[in-house]
């Protein structure tokens, strides 16, 4: 297995170039919308676009770059080809659809009034319209006052398309996408792997009971150690040991879903640079902290020891708010680190496209080439550094919280008693 | 046509959010159960081991030490004993030989005492009897002088000689 880890590892900065480079046509399949008469469908709006069916749709670099960064419904390995994925979606009308992503033929077939775009599960927004559609000619999205809004167009008519409920707009949202998209199922994959090696480690405790570390154990028993002597006991002290699978499971859960947004081939999910996964993450931490919170915790938040009364109500909102702003920094500190890894590596990447201009250039595209790749491959050698890294200060920082909450202050404690015993 | 049609994915998702906080538990529970406390167990125990193999060691090198020192002293004590020993012995023996010399002197003087006792009885005893003898003697002199005539006066010195020669001291 740690043989297998090496070569994964080994190949990440080879493979990487290659990761998902196929340009999109969304009119590879010359599908007819089966309705002619576009009167009959209602919220018909006629389409003004410049683009028509059976066109190639050149994208612009920046759009491929943010789509490869983001989460879809299925895995797009090269040209048309796609792993497809289960989607479980969930709209207050039509109730549950469970159905795979290649059910939707590339975004040319609705599905219960939903539709693929760009690997994107999103819905008619118009309920009669989803009713009434079963294929569409294509998708488009256009920033309309600063709002990108995604349309789906049949027959020369265009139907606004909602994006699935996020936590913004969680209240309003008419449906929920539960899909097991992109990103879930490299996380599954991650956790998948996370048992097997860490429950091969743990196993390997039992039945080499009283003797030396092993294989697999001996590479993760100093990471384990270091973890728990160097991060854990500073920082907690001595009741880590409540805490220390929380921390653990936060570090190897997000080292390892950092390494493996790292392998192009598995459709590059970029999972910690996902704002939702981040988020529940320092939710996490959020909770942890805030659960196990003793009187002092609570007390240097809304009555600072220590100083001046004045203070103490300036002190007070600024720690309040700090309770959010600690988990929050959390979850933008990991999403942004990975996410620019990502736009680093495939702008580099672009950069055979962008100075070959679309293949009219040969030499810019050698030269971009040259330069982008290895520019990639060391900036793929520093994401392997950040993946480590981010995991760790994730995993530190959270301990640090927890620390604060559950450390006794021994000297407040002495100084509150000989208050007491002079009054 | 040309401007950024896909946003920057900074919509936090609610499906992905879901995903991942019921995987995370997952992780959490199933690890933190079957992975990182067996481990952390495994790796206390071990570290306890050695603790306490380190303080055994360190014990015994203690032991080892305090026995030879106990060793040393008893060594040092028989040594000291013996030479005890042998220095009683000497002067046991000397006193034996210092009270056998005595004694025997003792023995000496008392014997060469009663030999001179013996000695002078003996010449006592003997004087005695010369006197006895030569009372004797002068009276058979004496006798046969008076038997003989004393014709001449030469014949009478021979004849006198002739006695004391014939007297026979023994």
């Amino acid at each position: 297995m740690s043989n297998f880890i090496r070569t994964v590892l080994l190949l990440v900065p080879f493979v990487f170039p290659t990761w998902g480079f196929a340009q999109h046509d969304n009119h590879a399949n010359e599908q007819h919308a089966e309705i002619s008469d576009t009167s009959s469908v209602a919220c018909a709006v006629p389409y003004h676009g410049e683009h028509h069916e059976g066109e190639k749709h050149e994208m612009p670099y920046t759009d491929e770059v943010m789509l490869h960064i983001s989460d879809a419904n299925e895995i797009h390995l090269f040209g048309d080809v796609h792993i497809p994925l289960p989607c479980i979606l969930y709209s207050k009308k039509e109730g549950l659809t469970f159905v795979l992503s290649s059910a939707f033929e590339h975004g040319h077939k609705v599905i219960n009034g939903y539709v693929l775009d760009h690997g994107d599960v999103k819905r008619i927004q118009c309920e009669e319209a989803a009713k009434q559609l079963e294929h569409i000619d294509f998708t488009e999205t256009r920033v309309e006052d600063g709002v990108y809004n995604s349309y789906a167009i049949a027959h020369h008519s265009e139907y606004l398309l909602e994006k699935p409920a996020s936590l913004l707009n969680i209240g309003s949202a008419t449906w929920f996408d539960f899909s097991l998209s992109k990103n879930i199922a490299s996380m599954l994959l991650a956790t998948v792997l996370l048992f097997i090696i860490l429950g091969t480690v743990a196993k390997g405790y039992k039945t080499r009971d009283g003797q030396a570390p092993k294989g697999m154990q001996s590479f993760f028993e100093p990471i384990f150690t270091f973890m728990r002597d160097e991060v854990l006991i500073p920082s907690i002290g001595p009741k880590y040991e409540r805490y220390m699978p929380f921390v653990m499971s936060l570090f190897f859960f997000v080292l390892f879903s950092n390494l493996l947004g790292l392998i192009p081939f598995l459709g590059g999910a970029n999972i910690t640079g996902n704002v939702a996964t981040t988020m529940a993450l320092a939710v996490m931490t959020f909770l942890v902290v805030n659960l196990s919170g003793n009187k002092h915790y609570w007390q240097h938040i809304f009555w600072m020891p220590g100083t001046p009364v004045w203070v103490r109500f300036l002190l007070a909102p600024i720690e309040f708010l700090g309770i959010f702003i600690k988990p929050f920094t959390l979850l933008i500190r990991l999403f942004a680190n990975i996410t620019a890894g990502h736009i680093l590596v495939l702008v580099l990447v672009g950069l055979i496209f962008i100075l070959g201009k679309n293949g009219e250039s040969i030499g810019g595209a050698v030269g971009g080439g040259v330069i982008g790749l290895l520019f990639a491959f060391f900036i793929n050698i520093l994401e392997l550094f950040v993946s480590f890294l981010q995991a760790f200060i994730f995993a530190l920082l959270s301990s640090l919280y927890i620390g604060s909450a559950v450390v006794d202050h021994h000297h407040d404690d002495h100084h509150e008693h000989e208050v007491a015993h002079s009054h | 046509m040309l401007f950024l049609a896909v946003e920057f994915p900074i919509t936090p998702e609610v499906g992905i959010f879901f995903w991942t906080t019921i995987i995370f538990l997952a992780v959490w529970f199933f690890l933190g159960r079957f992975a990182f406390k067996p481990i952390q167990d495994a790796l206390k125990k071990r570290e306890n081991d050695i603790q306490t193999a380190l303080d055994e060691a360190k014990k015994a090198r203690q032991e080892m030490a305090n026995l030879k020192s106990e060793n040393q002293a008893l060594l040092a004590k028989a040594q000291e004993e013996r030479a005890l020993i042998l220095k009683e012995a000497k002067e046991a023996k000397d006193s034996i030989i210092a009270t056998a010399n005595e004694r025997a002197k003792l023995e000496y003087k008392e014997m060469m005492d009663k030999a001179k006792e013996d000695i002078q009885n003996q010449k006592m005893a003997a004087i005695t009897d010369l006197k006895n003898q030569v009372g004797q003697m002068s009276i058979e002199i004496a006798e046969k002088l008076l038997q003989r005539e004393l014709s001449a006066k030469k014949d009478q010195e021979q004849f006198v000689v002739s006695l004391v020669d014939n007297i026979k001291l023994n």
